[in-house]
């Protein structure tokens, strides 16, 4: 056991030096009005990995996470300052289209938020709404994401009632279906087994294992364990800084700093 | 009810001056605890019995007037314009008048006021001329219905020439609608959660998507209550049209939306206080307002269905 979890470290870095690193940040300050939410972020995510961001309420991680796909644009008063580049593109650069931007990077929300239409019709929305009228084309893609999503099984009979009287982890799994119907290219989840029960939580989780061959995630989570289960990198805010990152073995076993290893050990927060 | 106050505040001065024996003991009174009951019961019968207040009123006005207007309604009563100065006959040219105005105004109100609400609700920056918009929109809520007659009269029949007309009545009582539909729209947009439109823009659609395939669709229901209380408003109006659209008597059906119309709530007016002989119509008068009232109601109930099957079928 111990043997392969190190190898799955080694591996890891070897990634982090070889391939390309999807999204970076640099210098990425975060202001709500005048209050400043994020300072000085510098945070590297690798392809096909999963990294967690942990820390206390509060602590600019949801904030950061926002940043990625321009999320936090909506909020009136916010604004950013430094880099956010993706495929080595910046996100906030004057020519890029944030519509597209968000269909290259999906997101999961904290509270399951399907829409009420159909369990089709949500996960064939994203498509619809950028352009896609082929018929078959989207039925095969619905079928494909809720297949990934590890929910074909269960709703395969019933694509047409209501997604909202599904499960709450049914819903949540839906939403993932969802975001990756547009096919992105990197995932965002926000907290996303916070409103689920631990057997829900157990699905998504062994979803996050087997999305991350496709995928590069970024998840947002309050559980330690699920943080050390199912990321590659972990990163821990504090106080709207990056204040420690790495492998999430070594942020789990032997940090460098002393407020990650109290937040993780649960001395505060 | 005095009585029921009153023993609460002993109830309050036995408390404090009990306090030596600690609040344990305050709540195991069993004195204190019968008080409490007696006096959340006492409470709950005062809010029950106002509640039953209104339901009461409703069916009040309703059998008030179906017992005294039943009589008058027959086939002729509705199929007949008047006849004889008005004291014999039917109404049919007041129904066709009166829904002709309503579903004008609504024709009229409803998109503008959707229109409005969808941009105050949704992308509007705060700011001063949102400020003065909001302003401008509540004080039009409170601008009493004559004035919008004199409004009606002097903007849409004299200055822009559309003379007394359908037309001018509808944009009349449009014009006094909005506010209704606008406040009942801004209402269902609010409700509709953030999360929907940030899983929207999430999956990169852009507002007008958001706003067309998500939002609005989730505040149809609330929307269209809008609309009937709009259209009841204006169906019920008689002060907005007596200048702009309604006349006295006519024998004839419009013919064109420039025609003047007869409509029945001034028609009421006209024959409770003006008629040519005011106690021969009186059941005329109660027939007229009992097929006013179903009038609304009908197309209340109508909006009610269909908003129920909308709720039924989005889960």
């Amino acid at each position: 056991m111990k043997e392969s979890r190190k190898k799955k470290v080694d591996s890891g870095k070897v990634d982090a030096m070889t391939k390309k690193y999807k999204a970076v940040t640099r210098q990425l300050n975060f202001y709500y009005g005048a209050k400043q939410a994020l300072q000085e972020i510098g945070l590297a995510f690798v392809a096909n990995q999963a990294t967690a961001l942990i820390g206390p309420s509060g602590c600019g991680k949801s904030t950061f996470l926002r940043c990625l796909n321009r999320m936090n644009d909506l909020i009136p008063g916010a604004r950013v300052e430094g880099r956010v580049l993706l495929d080595d593109r910046d996100i906030y650069g004057p020519q890029v289209d944030v519509v597209n931007l968000r269909s290259r990077v999906g997101m999961v929300f904290q509270k399951p938020n399907p829409f009420p239409k159909s369990i089709f019709e949500n996960v064939a929305y994203g498509l619809r709404v950028n352009g896609v009228k082929d018929r078959q084309y989207i039925d095969d893609q619905v079928e494909k994401s809720l297949h990934q999503a590890a929910l074909w099984q269960e709703v395969k009979d019933r694509l047409n009632d209501s997604a909202l009287g599904l499960s709450g982890g049914q819903q949540q799994r839906l939403c993932i279906a969802r975001a990756l119907a547009v096919e992105p290219e990197m995932i965002l989840m926000d907290e996303p087994c916070s409103a689920l029960d631990p057997l829900a939580t157990q699905k998504i989780e062994e979803l996050i294992d087997t999305l991350k061959s496709k995928y590069t995630i970024v998840i947002v989570t309050h559980n330690m364990q699920q943080a050390s289960r199912v990321s590659d990198v972990t990163a821990f805010f504090y106080m709207g800084r990056m204040i420690e990152t790495g492998p999430t073995d070594m942020i789990f076993t032997r940090p460098h700093i002393k407020e990650t290893e109290d937040y993780i050990t649960g001395r505060f927060g | 009810m005095e009585s029921t106050l009153f023993s609460a505040g002993e109830g309050l001065r036995v408390a404090e001056g009990s306090r030596g024996s600690g609040p344990v003991a305050v709540l195991a009174d069993p004195r204190m605890q019968a008080r409490r009951r007696r006096r959340q019961r006492g409470l709950f019968l005062i809010f029950r019995l106002a509640a039953l207040v209104n339901g009461a009123a409703l069916l009040a006005v309703i059998a008030f007037v179906a017992v005294r207007g039943l009589e008058a309604i027959n086939w002729t009563f509705l199929s007949q314009p008047p006849r004889e100065a008005m004291t014999q006959g039917g109404i049919l040219p007041c129904i066709v008048g009166t829904i002709g105005l309503s579903l004008g105004a609504l024709l009229v109100a409803f998109p503008i006021g959707v229109a409005s609400a969808i941009y105050l609700n949704e992308y509007a920056q705060p700011g001063k001329l949102l400020r003065l918009i909001r302003l401008g929109i509540s004080n039009l809520a409170g601008v009493p219905s004559v004035v919008f007659g004199l409004f009606g009269l002097a903007f849409f029949v004299t200055f822009l020439h559309l003379k007394v007309s359908l037309l001018s009545g509808a944009l009349t009582l449009g014009v006094m609608s909005l506010p209704v539909i606008i406040g009942a729209t801004e209402e269902a947009l609010r409700a509709v959660p953030d999360t929907y439109r940030e899983a929207s823009l999430g999956l990169g659609a852009t507002k007008l998507q958001t706003i067309f395939r998500v939002v609005l669709p989730a505040a149809l229901p609330g929307v269209l209550t809008g609309g009937i209380l709009g259209l009841s408003r204006a169906a019920g109006e008689t002060a907005p049209i007596m200048f702009t659209a309604a006349v006295y008597f006519t024998p004839h059906l419009p013919s064109s939306i420039l025609d003047p119309v007869m409509a029945l709530p001034y028609h009421i007016y006209v024959l409770a206080t003006a008629g040519t002989d005011i106690e021969a119509t009186r059941p005329l008068q109660y027939g007229t307002a009992l097929l006013l009232i179903a009038l609304v109601l009908g197309m209340n109930l109508c909006a009610i269905v269909w908003r129920a099957r909308l709720r039924r079928r989005m889960g």
